[in-house]
């Protein structure tokens, strides 16, 4: 490649270009698992009315932690919607591949491994958009009175935010399907992570129902609720634009370390493998 | 020999049969013995969540629906504990989806075994143990916390309603499973009544909307799992003006799922047979 010159060069457009096509192709793909969809739909939205009438039993007519009724029910609808966006279940494909040695193939690529599974996961989190976040959304502005963003900014923030999920739950599910370059088994990282996912995303009961300082370090400290709890909150509003903000800016640190730490597990993991004869 | 000793004979070798089945599972799964911890502290841990989740809830509120932390402790266990033997025991029946797709189900039901019985015992999980003991040591940490006033009727309920209530759910597992031998991808619904079933009776049915109580409640016999045993085991009325006493009840409405179940599960059996598998 051509050293110097600020104008990209014909290599990064093409190499840009491949990144682009991986997208369409994610988006393509998870197009056909119409029934899965469809399963996973009907999910969402039982757990939704299961979830909104605990969260108004303990809210009651008032409010609580910040929440009241109308941005607790958005906040549980557009939770159960945003499940499908970021993926929170991780599929261990690519663990299955790595343990088979069918890795050796995508490596092969001239394409590096975490921005290959990157660009097909936007495409995938692109369809769920239209898909898994607009079906619950639309049962529950249809049962219930949900909070319509007041600040116009708000929309712009939410796609940012959902964006932002999406990264740093790629990079977890990347980590726990890579921990099969060292272990036989990758159901233990599997575990732990539906559990922190679950637990300290939000998906339980909002993180804010716990002591201040407590939800204040597990939101700086883990990428968990940079998933799903922080979009929710920026959605809802809770609190004011320098707060949404401020929570974006949260997320795009834990991004930037998940993929980070993406690329360095996956160097040292090719790394194994070339050591076993692969 | 006679009539009764070969009745015997036959009996004993299937004993002896099933048993070797769930030996050799645990074996092999022993093998995996870090895997195999990892997966009995996550299991006791989703336990355990249930549980914090409560305790938040009422950090941010005194009452929920009216109901005190006690006693809303005393449904989620009641809740988990019966759904953790439910898995305990059928959980795997899950699979049966899997089997159908990969023609596996041919191979057991080739065998001289009962199928229900041989997808049960055939991925034996020790995890599911750990479950189900935490659950019912939950339950008595509960029971404690209530400060129940327990006279012979009402320990028996104690007992006794997880288990009617693990029924309860077995057969919601079971029958949600067997949609499988007619729509092979219809098992991914499956998954909202029987964990959302969970989510459902772990709190007082009061909370939720006319129509879910509908379905949930009365029509899935969710009720009957921890709603009205709690009523009955804490002395309490029902804001909803059932009898205090309906949490009895729970073995009948537990005979009756259980035999929907296995009416299911026989309907299915026989329509993937005779479907020329």
């Amino acid at each position: 490649m051509a050293a110097g010159g600020s104008s990209p060069s014909r290599g990064d457009l093409r190499l840009l270009g491949a990144y682009v096509a991986l997208a369409v192709a994610g988006f393509r793909r998870y197009a056909t698992y119409r029934q899965a969809m469809l399963a996973a739909i009907f999910t969402n939205t039982v757990f939704g009315f299961l979830r909104a009438a605990v969260m108004f039993a303990v809210v009651g007519a008032g409010a609580a932690a910040g929440y009241d009724e109308p941005r607790l029910a958005t906040f549980v609808w557009a939770g159960q919607g945003l499940i499908g966006v970021v993926l929170l279940w991780a599929p261990t494909e690519l663990a299955d591949r790595i343990r088979t040695g069918d890795v050796i193939a995508d490596l092969l690529r001239p394409v590096d491994l975490v921005w290959q599974q990157l660009a097909a996961d936007l495409g995938r989190a692109a369809l769920a958009v239209l898909t898994r976040f607009i079906g619950p959304m639309a049962v529950g502005a249809l049962a219930f009175t949900l909070h319509a963003p007041r600040r116009p900014a708000t929309y712009a923030l939410f796609a940012c935010s959902m964006l932002l999920a999406t990264a740093v739950c790629f990079g977890c599910r990347f980590l726990v399907n890579a921990a099969a370059y060292w272990l036989l088994d990758a159901r233990g990282p599997q575990v732990a992570w539906t559990l922190a996912s679950g637990v300290l995303g939000g998906l339980y009961f909002p993180l804010w129902f716990l002591p201040r300082a407590a939800a204040l370090a597990i939101v700086l400290a883990t990428p968990f609720p940079s998933v799903i709890q922080l979009p929710l909150d920026i959605l809802v509003e809770r609190g004011s634009t320098s707060a949404q903000v401020a929570l974006l800016a949260v997320q795009a640190g834990w991004a930037i370390a998940m993929l980070g730490l993406c690329r360095w597990v996956q160097r040292l993991g090719e790394r194994k493998l070339v050591l076993q004869g692969g | 020999m006679t009539r009764t000793s070969q009745v015997r004979e036959r009996l004993l070798a299937r004993i002896a049969a099933y048993r070797e089945l769930v030996r050799a599972q645990v074996r092999g799964q022993a093998q995996y013995r870090m895997s195999f911890a990892v997966d009995l502290a996550g299991s006791v841990a989703f336990g355990v969540l249930d549980i914090v989740t409560v305790f938040v809830l009422f950090r941010v509120s005194p009452s929920l629906a009216g109901f005190s932390f006690p006693e809303v402790f005393l449904m989620t266990a009641l809740a988990s504990c019966a759904f953790a033997v439910a898995d305990l025991l059928v959980g795997n029946v899950e699979r049966l989806r899997v089997y159908v797709r990969t023609g596996l189900l041919d191979a057991v039901l080739v065998r001289p075994l009962g199928a229900l019985t041989q997808l049960v015992a055939m991925d034996v999980a020790p995890r599911r143990v750990g479950r189900a003991v935490f659950g019912a040591a939950i339950l008595m940490v509960a029971a404690m916390q209530a400060q129940l006033a327990l006279t012979p009727a009402r320990a028996a309920l104690l007992v006794g309603a997880p288990i009617a209530g693990a029924v309860i759910f077995s057969a919601v597992f079971v029958a949600t499973a067997t949609v499988s031998f007619w729509w092979i991808e219809a098992g991914e619904f499956g998954n909202a009544l029987t964990y959302g079933g969970h989510d459902f009776t772990a709190y007082p049915i009061s909370i939720y909307g006319a129509l879910l109580r509908r379905l949930f409640a009365y029509g899935l016999g969710f009720a009957f799992v921890a709603y009205y045993p709690a009523l009955a085991l804490l002395d309490r009325a029902d804001p909803l003006g059932a009898p205090a006493a309906l949490g009895y009840a729970s073995p009948l409405i537990a005979a009756v799922a259980a035999g929907a179940a296995a009416l299911m599960w026989r309907t299915g059996i026989r329509h993937y047979r005779s479907t020329g598998s």
